[in-house]
């Protein structure tokens, strides 16, 4: 009933800070999850410095700096997507959403490849040649599996939402004069590079 | 106090140069990666990858132009984990 | 109080849109709140019934009527259900949600939708709990607290129950993040951070430990997840893991989780106090800050729980060290209550009776927390009865009394009418007397050595025990009581706006119960939260028609 709205719209305002607001503490979440596992990485580390350093020598640096490439471009277009919407460009906006995307389908095209590598080496854990490896670089891998695949996951969660933003530029619900979900979406989408930028050093650079 | 809403808009070519300053960082810290530094390796990573951190915190996530209260809580969440790191550690080192 | 006058084109928020969807889809804070409360009411029920067969068991040595491995399961689902299903939730979910919008002047939180959620998340964690009862081994064994390596080998049901747990925690994240957004932008015209009432205040200081301390928790599970179903043996020794790894993340939550637990509870009280003695509370500033000083420094001393694990040496002694410091901001609060009694205008109803009993029970759990605290002590009453003791005292007789209280205080706002006093001081007192009966022998027999999570014991334990579970009985007569009293208090005489006289915002300009977005306009403050000057005035000004 219109009246209902208009009660609710009279109590009720909408409030694009309290969301960013909302969208921050959230993020604090998420970045205190990964914390979590940060924690176990830095004990393990400390107590099997040599295990860590054959780990990170297993895996391929150069898939891993292009991998580096791709999230730190796509939080580029998607910082210049917000710069599209504020100045009125709609259709800049979504196309540059849909490139972010398209850089996180990359990035998920070669965490797929790395991982599949790994499988046919056998160094996934309950695997022949993980059963070998000496303790430091068991828990070396153990954490790769469960950092890079948590962080995966939150590329997928970014990528969805951010399709979803998309959708509501395109339906012109998310505008030039109320653009607080892109600015959640691109928020969500740079932890998720965040995170990404301190994984890339811990794992394949351990040199 | 509705759309009390940050008009400030970071341009296209500020993004772009902050974009070329989180590549050249991502270069330093392999190249910096190929010397063995011993103990001091793990830190000059993480201090790169913080950098880099900021960067996209300040400009991407629009930080920089944002109330105190905000920028305060987001370094006062990071302090506190590091923190708990610290007094982990108090168990593991010895 | 007088006759019950209510404005003309009055409709409260049941009457809003009736019909089983409307609830199910409802975004009203309120509605929400009393879905909760039914939940919630549930799960404490099953886990209190849970209590009282441990209890049963205990009442002689030897085998009565569970086997060990059973006995290991009741006391895990009885912790599980009442820490992740009543206490943490509890407070916040209910009176949270249903007092915080009426005590600040807003119509509904910051995120109706997103409240909505967090129910649905409490039901699907609550329902996966449950389900470990129906299939395979049965629940977990583990006690609530899921220690690796145990959790992880047993064959008990310990994934689907760690996952529920972790569901549950994403409910109470999205609580804190709701709350804390609803009160830095919500507050009505004139009510600046400093005239804001003091459940408010514990809710602010709770909701940033429910953000910054649970995600620990729930990666925590994920590995233990992670370690029974794909072999990534992050805590696995044999991998190189390390066991203590897992107590230290674990506690790294579920000791500021006890916070969550304890500071609504506080905030409550330092709420209902001045209502019922007609005064300020003493030193509102102190208390505020207490209250953050005890969210901020409880962070730092998790490691008290595990002062037996084989930690080092130095851990051990910061730990109990920065324990004994979060100790003076509880102890602040304690002198502030009473304190506030001194010169009072004192009307003892049934929820200044829970409150009293709460500032007696906590003290004594206080008081034991510093024994439990102090690195030397602990060694020898660690995973003894006195621990039992000491946090049954804390978070039941704590904050379990509060619930209680703040269900017979704000009982009128929420469903219109009284419940008879008599019989609710009758069973309040009944339960008093039962509770301590059950937990005060805890303490002596923790000091004399009897292990906890037993199901069996020495004969010099047993007199102890019986005391303890006669006592059991008795609580669940008074508690029943309380129960009877207030269902039957639904078909009770309809009760008028601010039946309490008190000051504070959600009594003085709305009616019981309240509209949907409840208040007809959002009042403009001015005065303090707790200014009992000429109250009574300034009531009948503020329930205009």
């Amino acid at each position: 009933m219109s009246s209902d709205n208009d009660l609710h719209d009279q109590m009720i305002h909408f409030d694009p800070y309290g969301k960013k607001l909302g969208m921050w503490l959230f993020l604090f979440t998420e970045f205190l999850l990964f914390g979590g596992l940060f924690v176990v990485y830095a004990v393990y580390r400390s107590m099997n410095p040599e295990g860590f350093h054959l780990g990170s020598a297993e895996l391929d640096l150069t898939v891993g700096a292009i991998n580096t490439v791709f999230l730190l471009t796509s939080s580029l277009t998607v910082a210049l997507s917000i710069t599209a919407l504020q100045k009125g460009n709609s259709k800049l906006a979504i196309n540059l959403i849909m490139i972010t995307i398209l850089f996180a389908f990359a990035f998920m095209f070669n965490k797929y490849y790395e991982w599949t590598m790994k499988f046919e080496h056998g160094l996934f854990p309950g695997m022949e040649h993980f059963n070998e490896l000496p303790v430091g670089e068991k828990q070396f891998f153990n954490l790769y599996f469960m950092m890079t695949g948590l962080h995966a996951l939150h590329v997928i969660i970014g990528a969805i939402l951010l399709l979803v933003v998309a959708w509501g530029i395109k339906k012109g619900t998310v505008n030039q004069k109320r653009y607080i979900y892109l600015e959640n979406g691109g928020l969500y989408w740079h932890l998720v590079d965040v995170i990404w930028i301190y994984l890339f050093p811990l794992f394949y650079l351990i040199i | 106090m509705s759309e009390e809403h940050s008009e400030h808009i970071v341009s296209y070519k500020f993004n772009i140069l902050v974009w070329i300053d989180l590549l050249i960082f991502t270069f330093i810290t392999i190249e910096i990666a190929q010397f063995d530094f011993q103990a001091l390796t793990v830190v000059i990573a993480l201090i790169v990858a913080t950098i880099k951190t900021l960067l996209v915190g300040a400009y991407f996530m629009h930080l920089k132009f944002e109330n105190r209260f905000l920028q305060s809580v987001v370094v006062g969440v990071f302090l506190l984990f590091i923190a708990v790191l610290i007094l982990l550690f108090s168990d593991y080192l010895y | 109080m007088t006759a019950i006058s209510q404005p003309r084109g009055y409709v409260n928020f049941y009457q809003e849109k009736r019909g089983l969807m409307s609830w199910l889809v409802t975004e009203d804070h309120k509605r929400i709140a009393l879905m909760y409360f039914y939940a919630i009411s549930g799960f404490f029920i099953v886990a209190f019934c849970l209590g009282l067969l441990m209890r049963l068991e205990l009442i002689a040595p030897g085998r009565q009527l569970l086997d060990p491995q059973i006995y290991n399961q009741v006391f895990t689902l009885h912790g599980v259900i009442m820490i992740f299903l009543f206490i943490i939730p509890g407070f916040p979910a209910v009176f949270g949600n249903f007092s915080l919008p009426l005590l600040i002047g807003a119509p509904d939180v910051a995120f109706p939708k997103l409240n909505l959620v967090s129910w649905y998340l409490y039901v699907i964690g609550g329902l996966l709990a449950l389900s470990t009862l129906l299939f395979g081994d049965g629940p977990a064994d583990t006690g609530w607290t899921f220690y690796a390596p145990y959790s992880v080998k047993t064959g008990t049901n310990v994934s689907i129950a760690v996952l529920a747990a972790f569901v549950l925690g994403f409910s109470s994240i999205l609580t804190g993040l709701n709350f804390l957004v609803t009160m830095h932008r919500m507050r009505a015209p004139g009510m600046t951070w400093f005239k804001m009432p003091l459940f408010p205040w514990a809710l602010y200081a709770t909701s940033w430990i429910q953000v910054l301390a649970t995600p620990i928790i729930g990666i925590t599970l994920m590995m233990i997840i992670a370690e029974r179903t794909l072999g990534i043996g992050l805590f696995d020794p044999a991998l190189g893991g390390d066991p203590v790894l897992y107590q230290h993340l674990f506690w790294i939550y579920s000791h500021p989780a006890v916070y969550i637990m304890v500071l609504p509870a506080m905030g409550w009280v330092s709420e209902v106090i001045p209502v019922f003695v007609k005064k300020s509370i003493f030193g509102y500033k102190v208390i505020v800050y207490s209250s953050l000083a005890i969210a901020f420094i409880g962070y730092f001393v998790w490691g008290h729980h595990m002062f037996t694990s084989g930690m080092s040496g130095e851990a051990r002694i910061i730990f109990s060290i920065l324990t004994f410091l979060v100790s003076i901001p509880s102890a602040i609060k304690v002198f502030n209550w009473v304190s506030t009694l001194y010169k009072g205008s004192i009307d003892v109803k049934p929820p200044f009776l829970y409150a009293l009993a709460f500032i007696f029970q906590f003290t004594i759990g206080g008081l034991t927390g510093l024994v439990v605290g102090a690195l030397a002590a602990d060694i020898h009453v660690h995973d003894t009865y006195f621990v039992v003791g000491h946090f049954h005292y804390v978070m039941f007789g704590g904050t379990g009394f509060a619930f209680l209280g703040a269900i017979h205080f704000w009982y009128s706002k929420i469903w219109g009418r009284n419940y008879n006093l008599k019989w609710a001081n009758i069973g309040f007192s009944i339960l008093f007397v039962g509770f301590n009966l059950v937990y005060f022998p805890m303490l002596v027999l923790g000091m004399m050595g009897m292990p906890r999570r037993y199901y069996d014991y020495l004969p010099e334990f047993t007199l102890a025990n019986q005391v303890s579970t006669v006592g059991s009985w008795i609580m669940a007569i008074g508690l029943f009581i309380v129960i009877v009293n207030l269902i039957a208090g639904r078909k009770g005489p309809k009760a008028s706006s601010n039946p309490w006289g008190s000051v504070t915002l959600d009594w003085t300009h709305t009616e019981s119960p309240p509209s949907l977005y409840n208040f007809k306009e959002i009042p403009t403050v001015t005065r303090g939260p707790y200014d009992y000057r000429d109250y009574e005035d300034y009531i009948k000004e503020n329930h205009k028609n």
